[in-house]
Formats: structure tokens, C-alpha cells, sequence
């Protein structure tokens, strides 16, 4: 027990995404105002705040999709700043977005295989190599976890937005990052479907020992989930600790539960 | 893929390579029909189809602009012209004027693909612009306004291409090999990339496509091909000179893919085909013939804003139930 324990805990302060002093500046407005956090590996971080206390915008950062204003990123202490979002892609970051980014005149099977096919290999085996059957395989099988396999040769269009936000989430997934940013999953997702969401993250935090951090407004589902939660409120770090210790955070509760 | 749909798929395949094939030999038998003025149109048309291609590539596939296609037509035609007429064979030109209308396109793409949609069109327009001007004013190379003359047609061992019917079936083997490659590039994991940038830059890139390599190739390649189509003028007409590559005919290629339909595979075929024998049969209405092109033009792109080709899809739908197959991933 004692042995299995310091091993977990051996496990869990390895670092895999390291952020220190992160500032980002739009025209003026400070979004990001100095943010030092760490995440382990293998956690769940839950990041919550108010609407445009910068959490999308520190999503965005970590991906290179902003590039930021001052400060370092580092992932497993590689400095990963300033690289753009192709390379931080390839070097196991992936993510989804607030609101859905497919590619909508492709189907669904199309979609997925496009998230896959620049995982690994290079330019010249990309244009000479056709057989995609194993990629194929590996597609099906997460289309038919997302159970919109029924639809891969529609246009991703033509899908419901619940069903986009799965092919989203499958696009991010499905090449085996070791570190997934979800911005809201469950923003315009049913109540079931959203159950079946979190369940499948928390299966994929246990299985695959992959590190996950979500952005979500629902409170009570995050504080249920989540092994340590930060608050952001206004560009900076309100609060960070286990969920007990937020719900108790008279801080917090004044920025964000509003009382 | 269930035993149901790679049957499907077995029998759709058979059937467009007999498709194809039929359509290959009616190809080949109309010059036999046509005189001397349509079998130049038809040779022609060919010619355009392959450099309209490569417009439907950086437009229709990639999302990019180009309005410089003329220009690397120009680029194409003068390699071979310059070559020929210095006494290299046609068959080290020829090959040289494609090499050469890629490495230009890279050179001019690496900058200027860090803009996009309207600047791009900008930086493109005067591009041709440029090339334009070099042809007219380096009279010593381009030979200026009056171009070059007497460019003679190939011979391959004791094949001679010295007849125009002979010349037309030589072009029609050339763009056909033209459209197969490029059904190939589109088929493999570039021709998918080239699409994901278009439909959505930023998630493409999130999902690991290097979205500036793969815009330069899709731009250099779309290039070649006008550099490639270009290197078959001199032999057909027999003369070149700097107009056949002013910019209105890179308008006029970009009407070509927006009337045949962009991103479709067989866009460029129709687009082509109408912009250039529309005006042709329209010659019996005399001075009317370009108000009738315009108006005609105007109609399809606002009643068909996907161009002539959906309408392949629209009839395929009507027929038979279903979803016309898509020609590439």
C-alpha cells in the first residue's frame, strides 16, 4: 500500500506542461496577467473562471495558436514557446474547441483521417503512401466509440452540433496526445450525451494515463471530476487546489459563485 | 469496409475506367472530324484545361489565390520557345519549362503565402505584371512585342508531331497524363491536407498540417501546371508573343474554375470548355457574342454558385436516389 502509494506519487510530480510568468496582451487589454501553474502527469486539471477571465486565451497560448505577449511554456521540459500549432501537435498536444472546429465539406470518416494522417511520418510518405487501411481501422473504431460511425461518409455539415462536438472531440483524440486541452465539452451537449463525455475522459485519464485539462462552466460536475481545479478571474490566478479546498475559498466564491 | 461496399466500390471502379476509356476514344476520334481552325480550338482547349487544373488545385483544393496563372504560362511558353529555337529538342524543354514554373513558384509563394484572400490576389496580379513587362521590354531574350517565330513542332525518334492532327492527339496524351497526376495528388494524404487548409486553417494546423509547407507545394505544383500547359503553345501556334500572357487571361482562367466549379475534380474540364467555345458558337451573333458570353456567365455563377460540374451532381441525384460518388478524398 505504502510502496504503491509513493509510486503513484512519484508519478504524479513528474511535470508535463510547465507555464511560468504567461502574459498576453491584446491592443491593450491584459488577458493573460502573469500566470505560473504546472501540470502533473496523469491528472485532471480543471481550469474554471468567469466569462473572459482568460481561459480560452491560455488554451490558445499553450497551443501557439496566439502567439503570447511575455513568458515560457514548457512540455516535459522541452521550451515549446513561440513554436506554432503544427509542431506543438506533433509533439503530443492536442485540444478541442469552444465552438466547434471541424472541416465541414469533408465527411465525418474524412475528418478523423485528417487528424490523423500528419501524426507521423513525413511530407515525401504522405504523398506516395495510399494504402490507409490500418489508419482506417483505427478511425472506425473511434468513430463507433463516439457512435456517429453510422455517419462517416456524411459531410460534417450535415451533422447536429451535438454530434460535431463528438467529431471534435474524436479529431483531438484520436492520435494519441499525451496531453488534451478541452475547452468546454459539454457547453450545447444533452445531458446523457455529456454524462458519456466526462465518463469517457475519466476512462481515458485511467487507461491511457494521459494527462487532461478541461475548461467547463458546469461546477458541480468539475469539483466531482477533477483532482485539482484552478480559478482564473480577470487574467490572473484566483485560487488552484484540490476541489475541496476550492469549494471552501471565500475568494473563489465571491469571483465566481457570486455570493 | 464491409464486403458490400468494396464490391460497390469494384463495380464503380470498373465502371469509370470503361467510362474513362470511352471517353479517351472519343477524344482521340473528333480531330479526324474537325478542320483546320477546330482541330487548333480543340488543341487549345486541352492546352487551357491542364493550366486550369492547376488553378482548380491552389484555388479549389488549397484555398489560396492565384491570379498570376498566365504569367506561368508565359513562363512555360518561353522556356520552350527560347530552347527550341536554340536547338534543343522539345522533349528537354518541355519537361525544363514545368522545373522552371515550380522553382518560380516557390520562390514567389514563399513570401507572399504569409497573406492571404485579396492581398494575395494583389501580390499575384502583379506578379503577372511583372512577367508581363519582362517579356515586352527584354528584347534581346523575349524578342519584346513581336515574340518569337517559326517555333517548330516536335519529333519523337521517327514520330514527327509536325501535322496539327498529330500535334492534337500528342496534347491530348499530355493533359490527360496532366489530370491523372493530378487525380493521384488528390487522393493521397496531401490532396486531403490541401483540402483541410481550405475548409479550416487553424484546425488543420491544430491537427499537425503544416500549413506553410503544404501551401507552398499546393502553389508551386498549381504553377507548374500553367508552366507545363505553357510549353505547349509555341508548338501549336508556331509563334509566341507577351499578350497570349497578360493578366486577363489569368481572369480568365480564374472564370474558368469559378464556371466549372472549384474543388471539383471535373471543374476544370467544363469551366474550360464553355469559356472557350461558348464565345466560339456564339460568333453568329456577331458583335453580340461577348454581351450573350457575359450574361450567360453572370446566370451560371448565380443560379450554380458551384459551378457547371454540381450539376453533374444535381442529375446523378434525380436518377438514381443517391449521392454522387466523390471523385477524390
Amino acid at each position: 500500500m505504502a510502496l504503491n502509494e509513493r509510486k503513484e506519487r512519484k508519478f504524479m510530480r513528474k511535470k508535463i506542461l510547465k507555464i511560468s510568468n504567461l502574459h498576453k496582451t491584446f491592443y491593450g487589454f491584459r488577458a493573460l496577467n502573469g500566470i505560473n501553474m504546472n501540470v502533473n502527469e496523469g491528472e485532471l486539471l480543471g481550469i474554471m473562471g468567469p466569462n473572459g477571465s482568460g481561459k480560452s486565451t491560455l488554451l490558445n497560448c499553450i497551443t501557439g495558436i496566439f502567439p503570447n505577449t511575455d513568458g515560457k511554456v514548457f512540455f516535459r521540459d522541452k521550451d515549446i514557446t513561440g513554436w506554432n500549432s503544427s509542431s506543438i501537435f506533433k509533439i503530443g498536444i492536442a485540444r478541442t474547441f469552444q465552438m466547434v472546429q471541424i472541416f465541414p465539406d469533408m465527411c465525418v470518416l474524412d475528418n478523423i483521417l485528417g487528424a490523423l494522417q500528419e501524426s507521423n511520418g513525413n511530407m515525401l510518405q504522405r504523398l506516395f503512401q495510399v494504402n490507409e487501411s490500418k489508419e482506417k481501422e483505427k478511425a472506425m473504431g473511434m468513430l463507433d466509440f463516439l457512435k456517429i460511425s453510422h455517419l462517416k461518409n456524411e459531410n460534417a455539415k450535415n451533422l447536429s452540433y451535438g454530434q460535431q462536438k463528438l467529431l471534435d472531440l474524436g479529431m483531438a483524440l484520436i492520435a494519441d496526445p499525451s496531453l488534451i486541452l478541452l475547452d468546454e465539452p459539454l457547453a450545447g451537449v444533452n445531458l446523457t450525451l455529456g454524462k458519456e463525455i466526462i465518463e469517457f475522459i475519466l476512462k481515458l485519464v485511467k487507461k491511457k494515463s494521459c494527462t487532461v485539462i478541461i475548461i467547463e462552466h458546469n461546477a458541480k460536475i468539475m469539483l466531482d471530476i477533477c483532482s485539482r481545479i484552478i480559478i482564473l478571474n480577470e487574467g490572473k490566478k484566483l485560487a488552484e487546489g484540490k476541489p475541496e479546498e476550492i469549494k471552501s475559498n471565500k475568494e473563489v466564491i465571491k469571483a465566481y459563485f457570486g455570493a | 469496409m464491409t464486403p458490400v461496399e468494396s464490391k460497390n466500390r469494384k463495380e464503380l471502379v470498373n465502371f469509370s475506367t470503361l467510362l474513362i476509356f470511352s471517353f479517351f476514344v472519343i477524344l482521340w476520334i473528333i480531330p479526324y472530324f474537325l478542320n483546320l481552325y477546330t482541330v487548333y480550338v480543340f488543341t487549345w482547349l486541352l492546352i487551357y484545361i491542364i493550366a486550369a487544373y492547376g488553378l482548380n488545385l491552389i484555388l479549389g483544393y488549397a484555398g489560396q489565390i492565384s491570379l498570376a496563372q498566365a504569367a506561368f504560362m508565359g513562363i512555360g511558353a518561353y522556356v520552350v520557345a527560347i530552347l527550341t529555337k536554340l536547338d534543343y529538342s522539345f522533349w528537354i524543354a518541355f519537361p525544363l519549362a514545368g522545373l522552371l514554373s515550380f522553382l518560380v513558384g516557390i520562390i514567389l509563394g514563399f513570401p507572399s503565402l504569409k497573406v492571404k484572400h485579396h492581398y494575395l490576389a494583389m501580390v499575384t496580379i502583379g506578379f503577372n505584371f511583372i512577367i508581363y513587362k519582362i517579356l515586352m521590354n527584354e528584347e534581346q531574350i523575349t524578342g519584346g512585342p513581336y515574340g518569337i517565330m517559326n517555333i517548330p513542332r516536335p519529333t519523337l525518334g521517327f514520330i514527327s508531331f509536325e501535322s496539327d492532327l498529330s500535334f492534337a492527339h500528342l496534347v491530348l496524351i499530355i493533359s490527360l497524363l496532366m489530370v491523372f497526376l493530378m487525380y493521384y495528388l488528390l487522393n493521397t494524404k496531401w490532396g486531403r491536407a490541401f483540402k483541410m487548409i481550405r475548409e479550416n486553417e487553424v484546425r488543420a494546423e491544430v491537427v499537425g498540417v503544416d500549413l506553410r509547407s503544404y501551401k507552398l507545394v499546393a502553389f508551386a505544383i498549381g504553377s507548374a501546371y500553367a508552366g507545363i500547359a505553357g510549353g505547349l503553345l509555341p508548338p501549336l501556334f508556331g509563334y509566341i508573343e507577351p499578350t497570349l500572357f497578360e493578366f486577363v487571361i489569368s481572369f480568365d482562367f480564374l472564370l474558368m474554375v469559378l464556371i466549372g466549379g472549384r474543388g471539383r475534380f471535373v471543374g476544370p474540364i467544363l469551366g474550360v470548355s464553355i469559356v472557350i467555345l461558348l464565345p466560339e458558337i456564339l460568333r453568329i451573333t456577331e458583335q453580340l457574342n461577348l454581351l450573350i458570353f457575359s450574361i450567360i456567365a453572370i446566370i451560371v455563377i448565380v443560379l450554380v454558385p458551384e459551378g457547371a460540374s454540381s450539376l453533374v451532381d444535381i442529375a446523378y441525384k434525380l436518377f438514381t436516389g443517391k449521392k454522387f460518388p466523390s471523385l477524390t478524398k
